[in-house]
């Protein structure tokens, strides 16, 4: 057992840092748009220094980075408060995706503009009545020729509105059971028969979409696994847990909690300040705790799947823990702040009501839960 | 990176799960609990010794075996898992003591035994009444030579002779068990590790003052740490009771590990144990090698494993039903034990406010 970052990790981490710290751009702006070409050129930098898609392997043009060095490369963005890479879904499950089920001519199509940013990916899976059951999707895809006819709706979905290529699973086969007949095809967005409409969340901001997909047409060459592979290659999207997820999030609560800490100190307080109250010191102790036992749970997860191939069960656990943890980090920063937390534009209203969506977005808490039961625990299936 | 134990740590681990399985089944337990005053043998201890446990985290030069806290807490886990009566955890509290703080004189007589399982030890915390921390004992010598007081809730001091006593400023006295300290067993929440009070009257004892400051508080540390690792092993042995009855029992024509109201609870079990563990590890690992974050991690280990040995418990009780709540089936002892383990050494609250002293709040 070793704790320390081997010297080969140490040289990596250092690298990196020095790097980020002579090229960050600084704050991003205010406006939505100008945020995501700021992020876009941003990850243009990024890319051609070499830094993007560090996971990948190096002759699709990635760092073949260790799960460590992924990891700390998701530590070391967010500690330096860089901004996010504007294709994020690409990087982490569309390319992935190619690389690990693609042709030989895709990954020579796709994977270069995944990395550069000039084209952006988004997610097309959730549907207004497929949520945590994913594979009772109803978007039908009908062979035309060459192509595919596909007719069906969409729900959040990030970065639609930016996107070029849509990571879209769509039912192929109405008679087959319903985790067969699926078939994973990347969906050019920028054609008539997709409309795209933004969702507005209880920030007021919109982050997704709706997909509305009348007629769309399909080139069969964009299938990615075979026909009728659709569920087992969108599996592996998700179980492609990115490595260094958990870590990155880990930083984030940091930060918070930092800034959480800080606001204590000052925030007067029953004729003191809210860090000398005992319940608040106590909660805030343990949420300090809690996400310390996220970033160890997450590293004894890497190295498990380092040394044996496969996550070993903590690593599961760390999305539940994750909204766990930052749910009830937002909620005491709002009971520290007080009546103030009743006008909307403070920073810990925001980030409460942001923090609502933790336990929801990618895999709510229940069906993670309902996953730990089953494949680690072995109870019984429900169902 | 590696955040995994190495293969001589794997192997004291697999051979302390197959010599305590073979030793301490749950019927053995129960005996030693309900009808063993001390709630072990001198076979049992004699045993225990021939494994070296007694002295595994004693430096060579003191007689141990020189291993460090990370082997300490994998012994300690698998302790707990087996919920083994012993007095295994007493003597090695009191010669963690003596190897951080007692004189070359001192060590001689006192650690030597210890660490080689020819007496068996035990640290005296609190006073009677006791605060509400262990760092609130006020209980002062007399003149240099002898301590006269109570001290309470100290573990296996029916059994030991050579006894740490914690006092004002946090500072140690070795005593020895004779004429001026009167032993009387007090009945315990736990029944597999007797607690008994003690009164000095004029007891002679020996001030440690081998140590400092640090390495006293890295021995509290390591004491707290492994007390953490039994509760995780107290907590894994409780879940895995939890997880088999859940897929046994059946009501409403199935088993109730199907309904969510019981598997998302088994779930939020092996959340707090890895969780737990992890965090022990960290602490044991920080402890030998370093010593800036050890006190943090220690505290963050003990803070987050007394809440999750109790939970862990009293939830498998609740998967267990009615069952679980008799004398009859075996939970009871792994809840008391960890309950008990939550409040020794410092409770949570107590952990968690050094937590927030370290961080800055």
């Amino acid at each position: 057992m070793d704790l320390t970052l081997t010297a080969e990790e140490q040289a990596f981490r250092d690298e990196l840092r020095a790097w980020i710290e002579a090229n960050h751009p600084g704050p991003k702006p205010d406006s939505d748009e100008a945020a995501f070409e700021f992020r876009r050129a941003w990850q243009r930098t990024v890319f051609d220094a070499g830094w993007a898609g560090v996971a990948w392997p190096q002759e699709y043009g990635g760092r073949g980075a260790t799960l460590v060095e992924q990891a700390i490369y998701g530590e070391e963005m967010v500690r330096a408060r860089a901004p996010a890479l504007a294709n994020g879904l690409g990087l982490a499950m569309g390319g992935p995706v190619v690389i690990a089920h693609g042709t030989e001519e895709q990954k020579q199509r796709y994977l270069g503009p995944i990395l550069s940013a000039e084209e952006i990916w988004c997610q097309g899976f959730s549907e207004p009545q497929s949520g945590s059951d994913l594979a009772s999707l109803r978007t039908k895809a009908v062979r035309d020729g060459d192509e595919w006819v596909v007719t069906g709706q969409k729900v959040w979905t990030t970065l639609a509105h930016e996107a070029k290529w849509c990571m879209l699973v769509a039912r192929t086969d109405p008679d087959a059971p319903k985790h067969k007949g699926l078939t994973y095809f990347l969906m050019d967005m920028k054609q008539p028969g997709v409309q795209v409409r933004p969702l507005v969340q209880i920030t007021g901001e919109a982050e997704f979409n709706e997909l509305f997909i009348e007629e769309a047409r399909i080139p069969n060459d964009n299938i990615v696994g075979g026909e009728g592979n659709g569920w087992a290659v969108a599996i592996t999207t998700l179980a492609h847990e990115r490595a260094g997820l958990a870590l990155a999030l880990q930083m984030e609560l940091k930060q918070l909690l930092t800034a959480v800490i800080e606001r204590a100190r000052e925030q007067p307080y029953n004729g003191s300040t809210a860090a000398a109250d005992e319940i608040i010191r106590d909660r805030l102790a343990q949420l300090y705790i809690e996400t310390e036992v996220l970033r160890l749970n997450a590293y004894r997860g890497l190295t498990a799947q380092m040394k044996y191939g496969v996550p070993g069960p903590e690593g599961s656990l760390g999305k539940w823990h994750w909204a766990e943890i930052n749910q009830a980090l937002t909620e005491l920063a709002t009971e520290i702040e007080g009546p103030a937390a009743m006008a909307r534009d403070g920073r810990w209203t925001y980030e409460f009501l942001r923090a609502r969506a933790n336990s929801i977005e990618g895999g709510t808490t229940e069906i993670l839960k309902n996953i730990v039961a089953e494949r680690i625990l072995g109870l019984p299936r429900m169902r | 990176m590696n955040f995994d134990l190495n293969d001589d740590q794997r192997a004291i681990k697999q051979t302390a799960r197959e010599f305590l399985t073979r030793r301490y089944p749950l019927e053995e337990v129960r005996r030693l609990a309900l009808e063993e005053e001390r709630g072990f043998t001198d076979d049992q201890w004699r045993e225990l010794s021939e494994l070296g446990w007694p002295g595994l985290a004693v430096p060579e030069a003191d007689g141990g075996q020189g291993l460090g806290t990370v082997e300490l807490v994998v012994v300690a886990e698998e302790l707990g898992y087996a919920v083994a009566p012993s007095p295994l955890h007493s003597t090695t509290s009191a010669a963690l003591l003596l190897a951080a703080a007692g004189t070359d004189s001192q060590r001689e007589r006192a650690l030597a035994p210890l660490a080689a399982g020819e007496r068996i030890g035990t640290v005296a915390v609190w006073d009677d009444p006791p605060g509400r921390s262990p760092s609130e004992a006020m209980l002062a010598p007399a003149d240099d030579d002898t301590l006269t007081g109570r001290k309470v809730l100290v573990p296996d001091a029916g059994a030991a002779e050579i006894i740490v006593v914690v006092g004002a400023g946090g500072r140690l006295w070795l005593i020895e068990k004779g004429d001026r300290v009167e032993v009387t067993p007090t009945p315990g929440l736990d029944p597999t590790r007797k607690l008994y009070a003690l009164e000095l009257d004029g007891a002679p004892a020996d001030e440690l003052r081998g140590g400092n400051g640090q390495t006293v508080t890295r021995a509290h540390a390591q004491i707290a740490t492994a007390l953490a690792a039994e509760s995780v092993g107290i907590a894994q042995r409780a879940m895995e009771m939890a997880v088999s009855y859940a897929k046994d029992r059946e009501q409403f024509d199935r088993p109730i590990g199907a309904y969510q109201a019981v598997s998302h609870r088994c779930a939020q079990m092996l959340l707090e144990v890895e969780g737990a563990r992890s965090a022990v590890l960290h602490a044991a690992w920080a402890l030998d090698h370093d010593p800036e974050s050890a006190p943090l991690a220690a505290a963050m280990a003990k803070a987050y494993a007394s809440d999750c040995g109790f939970r862990v418990t009293a939830s498998s009780l609740q998967v267990h039903g009615g069952i679980g709540f008799t004398w009859e089936h075996d939970l009871h002892f792994l809840l008391k034990r960890a309950k008990a383990n939550a409040h020794a050494a410092g409770d949570a609250r107590f952990h968690r406010e050094r937590v927030a002293e370290l961080i800055g709040l």
